[in-house]
């Protein structure tokens, strides 16, 4: 017992300030979170009475509330298909062999090393949603190239109007995605391409029956990472528009709601957001960590 | 002995779609695909493109029709006296945003080393100095990374609050701090794997404690993992604007912030400014990515966990 303890009793100190840290400002922090949105603080005055489920049967019968997560959903969706088909395409491409990959890879995955905010700028000029004499930035393009047809209002479109928001989400992250799918092609052992050739199967033949179903794991990654990336959308909508109605989702509404001082109903906000992103990613934890075990 | 970042994306070695090239359908098909990646890469760049040559305009050329041509007139042309050139825009981008670059870096950098380093010494022992449970700590920690931070936002603006906290990048680097220990944690116990076991045995057998183990012999051979997570914290801490808008104000706040109060305040004419001050404020990691590009995509890899 003894010689235990002093086997483990240092690794467990040395990482202790981080368990208790963690501890504090993930877990407590969660836990009061909850707490508030189970009371009646929607203002600078403390809390009276805890109204149980209350602040969550008000939010999610709330038509504006309803309408943020109809925009999360239409975003979600954009965003997920418009990077995973990027990405993936990139990726099959350079897998092929391609002089310069170097380049093509660095040009397709520059954008993530920019924020939101910096990419903001661009995309709110590019989305500009002037048409006709007065049209600039994408609009412009497809005024002076005759795809006049094409010009739209971009994110002043009812609920399609976040699949414009998701444009430059779109461009900041396929890249990543490319990067992840890259990886998942080079992971497929050369001794199963060759044996596939040696069989006599051709290059597509090799990819659709050989290498794609090698890449589930990759695809179930990519998918998880984007899907959680696109719950916590804030920066870019703040940056674009500014927290208005139109394109407003969850995030940026707990913003609204918590700098009016509603700090019940922004903690409710924010449960949700975190149930929604432990649907994901609990059972992704679960499964890496089972899969760490079986591999030990 | 090194180890090194393995990204998993390079290529293993000349793949043999070459061996094909000489019929003239596959050559075709070769020359589609370049051209294919060629237009990826003009779509990728064009907003680049627009920030430049915005940036670079003079207030005279703001107007929808000639939105994407070139300057008429480059800031270093002769101008007639007075007239404002396009270097205007980047004097307003930089007044505005000069006093939060400094605060920007002292914000980053410490927040990366200080998470980093702890993110050594967790790793260390959840991989290579373990105690039981090990991998219920470790899930513990990790869950962390993935919660969206508005859980956690409403009571730690109270709690800000409370504690009467400044609005500045003294209370960011605290909070850049702790969410960071989970993925510096990661990084580190992903990469530690690559240290054989004999070793941490060679120095037990040697009479040295974990302390001494970590220094002598983990510590040495760490600098790539300390690369990608400095990156990877510096990166984040930089282009934050969630924590940055929740607990901080322009006066005290990081450059996300004042470059967003740039473009916001800014109208159609003064679009050249913001685009300036968005080319300023991505440069430092912009070049980080350039220049350690590798370490850079070691961290992004880090986060899909493998399976």
């Amino acid at each position: 017992m003894r010689k235990g303890v002093r086997n483990w009793g240092p690794p467990l100190l040395l990482i202790s300030p981080t368990i208790i840290i963690i501890g504090i400002f993930v877990y407590v922090l969660i836990a009061v979170n909850i707490q508030v949105s189970m009371s009646n603080r929607h203002s600078l005055v403390p809390a009276t009475e805890f109204v149980g489920i209350d602040n969550y049967v008000q939010l999610l019968t709330e038509d504006r509330f309803l309408h943020s997560l109809l925009n999360l959903a239409v975003f979600t969706v954009v965003f997920i298909a418009g990077t995973m088909v990027f990405g993936f395409i990139w990726a099959w491409m350079l897998d092929k062999g391609v002089s310069a990959e170097g380049i093509f890879r660095s040009v397709y995955l520059f954008p993530m090393a920019i924020s939101f905010v910096a990419s903001g700028v661009v995309w709110r000029w590019l989305l500009n949603s002037a048409e006709g004499d007065r049209a600039s930035g994408l609009n412009r393009i497809f005024e002076s190239v005759g795809l006049g047809f094409l010009q739209n209002s971009w994110w002043n479109e009812p609920i399609w109007g976040m699949a414009a928001i998701a444009m430059p989400a779109i461009w900041q992250l396929s890249g990543y995605i490319m990067a992840l799918f890259l990886a998942g092609f080079r992971g497929v052992p050369d001794e199963l391409r060759e044996a596939a050739r040696m069989d006599g199967a051709s290059e597509w033949k090799l990819y659709r029956f050989v290498i794609f179903p090698q890449l589930s794991p990759v695809t179930l990654s990519a998918l998880i990472i984007v899907s959680h990336m696109s719950l916590k959308v804030f920066d870019l909508i703040m940056a674009i528009t500014k927290s208005i109605y139109q394109t407003e989702v969850p995030a940026t509404y707990m913003w609204i709601t918590l700098t009016s001082n509603d700090y019940a109903k922004s903690a409710a906000i924010a449960t949700v957001l975190l149930v929604l992103a432990s649907v994901l990613i609990v059972p992704y934890l679960i499964h890496t960590a089972r899969a760490e075990k079986g591999a030990r | 002995m090194t180890i090194d970042v393995e990204t998993g994306i390079e290529a293993r070695r000349s793949t043999s779609s070459a061996a094909s090239a000489h019929k003239p359908t596959a050559r075709i098909g070769r020359t589609m695909k370049y051209a294919l990646l060629v237009l990826f890469v003009i779509v990728v760049m064009m907003p680049v493109y627009v920030l430049i040559v915005t940036s670079l305009k003079p207030p005279a050329d703001v107007n929808p029709a000639s939105s994407w041509a070139w300057p008429t007139r480059w800031p270093w042309e002769p101008v007639v006296a007075g007239g404002a050139t396009g270097f205007d825009n980047w004097t307003t981008a930089w007044t505005a945003l000069a006093p939060s670059l400094g605060r920007t870096f002292l914000l980053a950098i410490p927040a990366a080393l200080i998470s980093s380093l702890l993110g050594s010494m967790n790793g260390f022992v959840l991989s290579r100095w373990r105690f039981p449970h090990a991998d219920i700590v470790f899930t513990f920690i990790l869950f962390g990374m993935f919660i969206p931070y508005q859980a956690i936002m409403t009571p730690l603006v109270q709690m800000k609050t409370t504690l009467g906290l400044p609005s500045d990048i003294s209370t960011l680097l605290l909070v850049h701090i702790i969410y960071g220990l989970p993925i510096c944690t990661l990084i580190f116990r992903n990469y530690y794997v690559g240290i054989p076991m004999e070793l941490m045995e060679a120095s037990r057998v040697d009479g040295a404690g974990m302390l001494r183990t970590y220094v002598s012999i983990v510590l040495p051979l760490s600098l790539p993992g300390f690369v990608v997570t400095i990156i990877w914290q510096f990166t984040s801490a930089w282009n934050d604007f969630l924590f940055a808008l929740f607990l901080s104000d322009t006066a005290g706040g990081p450059v996300s912030l004042a470059l967003n109060n740039l473009a916001q305040g800014a109208q159609l004419a003064n679009y050249g400014a913001a685009m300036a001050g968005a080319l300023i404020a991505s440069l430092p990691t912009l070049l980080v990515y350039i220049v350690l590009g590798k370490y850079f995509i070691g961290g992004l890899m880090s986060g899909s966990v493998k399976s």
